[in-house]
């Protein structure tokens, strides 16, 4: 297998509140023989205003496709939001010669250029299409037979179908496959593709709020021990927001979120400390204790 | 109490009813030619975006097959004004599941553009431009993070290029919209 390389864009949430993704994260990939190269210099993917200035988002983003052109490296996101707008612009932009040239018009200004030479990943893609489940396999040491996990795949990373074009929009398979290469059992539930919410909280919290306890209840209903998710604005609405959730319905659930690289790095029999599972808000300390 | 009831039936009579001059027969090419919203007249109003959107079942006036009916309509000041259009949040069902392609969460991201443009925005966003622009980061990181991250063994920060940014606040004309809700 050739030596994979890429430019980690770590976007803004990771490293706001969420590291235990990160921390988890570089510990797997190096199992894996990853070599992660940081951003020279970095700034948001234009995600959070999209909604209020689509060229201010568009300009965001290619500054950071520029910056990974000039590494001659193809980037990698942990995040479904900076992988949905860095792969979208870097699509339109590859596709667009109007679209290109008025960006690039405005690049010029800061001394940049968009050609169109990288492609963005997310780390699933990575893991199912570069490393591959074999490989994945391979590194597995301690396989979590005794655990029925729930995955939330999520939004950005599937959809729209058309733009990201991996993985079946409707019904994606890729995060379940990569949950059995760890050995435990990926139940399906009620309404897996439902969306989290979370990039409304800031307007509206109720509504997000109303959708995170639905599928806590629907992952409840078939008895998962865990979520397991790929996006720290999921993890966020799931984990951090959990004890909310269970105060503003008067509900208990106390189901663990973890990242995936945190079930993948139990399974490489990596120490639960090491993967910062300590840092997630729903004590996780019981579902290891049944490793 | 009841006379504030009456009055309050009153004004929603008023909105149900549609007239001739609330509608801006030119919007909708107004709004055709934003990119992503070129197909806004293809909507044949079938519904399935509204019956497929996860934020429709939760909220009693957020439906975007009414949205994109409405544009149709010209019904641009009712649009604009309206908080509703900040409640999509962007999960792209609609986009994946309409039969003629319209591009709906694409055409509520070119109306609350507009809205912005024209009226104002909700606050949360002039946060994140604010922190984007001083720090190339969307949320302020505290610095407890940072040196937490120094103990955990995380490489440092990638650092923004803060001329850099300014200046494509600047050339996109965003800085002056923000400049402008501060007044």
């Amino acid at each position: 297998m050739p030596e994979l390389k890429y430019l980690l864009f770590l976007g803004c949430v990771i490293p706001y509140r969420i590291s235990s993704y990160e921390i988890s994260t570089r510990k797997v990939l190096d199992k894996l023989g990853i070599e992660l190269v940081e951003m020279p210099e970095f700034n948001c993917c234009g995600f959070p205003l999209d909604p209020v200035n689509h060229e201010m988002m568009l300009t965001l983003a290619a500054r950071n496709l520029c910056l990974a052109e000039q590494q001659n490296l193809n980037i990698m996101t942990l995040c479904n939001g900076c992988f949905g707008i860095l792969n979208h612009v870097n699509k339109e932009l590859k596709e667009d010669k109007k679209l290109k040239e008025k960006v690039n018009g405005y690049l010029k200004e800061i001394g940049m250029e968009f050609e169109g030479t990288i492609t963005v990943k997310h780390l699933i893609h990575v893991l199912a299409q570069d490393i591959g489940f074999e490989k994945i396999k391979e590194t597995v040491q301690k396989p979590l037979t005794q655990l029925r996990v729930a995955q939330h795949t999520g939004c950005h990373v599937v959809r729209p179908g058309k733009v990201v074009g991996f993985d079946d929009p409707e019904n994606p398979t890729t995060l379940k496959n990569l949950i059995k290469v760890t050995g435990a059992k990926c139940l399906d539930y009620m309404d897996e593709m439902e969306c989290c919410g979370a990039p409304i909280i800031g307007v509206n919290a109720e509504i997000p709020l109303q959708l995170a306890r639905e599928k806590l209840d629907h992952i409840r209903a078939v008895g998962a021990q865990a979520l397991i998710t790929v996006c720290p604005f999921c993890h966020m609405m799931y984990d951090l927001n959990q004890s909310r959730i269970e105060r503003t319905f008067n509900e208990k659930f106390r189901i663990p979120v973890l990242h995936y690289p945190q079930l993948l790095g139990l399974a490489m029999d990596i120490s639960p400390d090491e993967l910062a599972l300590k840092d997630l808000r729903v004590d996780a300390s019981e579902l290891v204790n049944l490793l | 109490m009841a006379e504030t009831e009456k009055k309050q039936e009153k004004e929603m009579e008023q909105k149900r009813v549609l007239k001739i001059t609330d509608m801006d027969p030119k919007f909708k090419y107004e709004i055709s030619k934003i990119p992503g919203a070129e197909k806004v007249m293809l909507c044949f109003q079938c519904g399935t975006c509204t019956a497929d959107c996860p934020i429709a079942r939760f909220d009693e006036f957020y439906r975007p097959r009414k949205l994109i009916r409405m544009t149709q309509l010209g019904l641009k000041d009712r649009l604009l004004s309206n908080d509703v259009i900040w409640l999509c949040s962007t999960c792209f069902t609609c986009i994946d599941h309409c039969p003629q392609d319209v591009g709906i969460a694409s055409i509520i991201r070119a109306l609350r553009n507009l809205s912005v443009r024209e009226r104002d925005m909700p606050v949360v966003f002039k946060e994140l431009a604010s922190n984007i622009l001083k720090t190339g980061y969307a949320y302020m990181i505290p610095g407890l993070r940072l040196k937490k991250r120094e103990e955990q063994g995380l490489p440092t920060l990638p650092k923004a290029n803060l001329e850099s940014v300014a200046k494509l606040f600047d050339i996109t004309g965003f800085s002056k919209t923000l400049e402008k809700e501060k007044t």
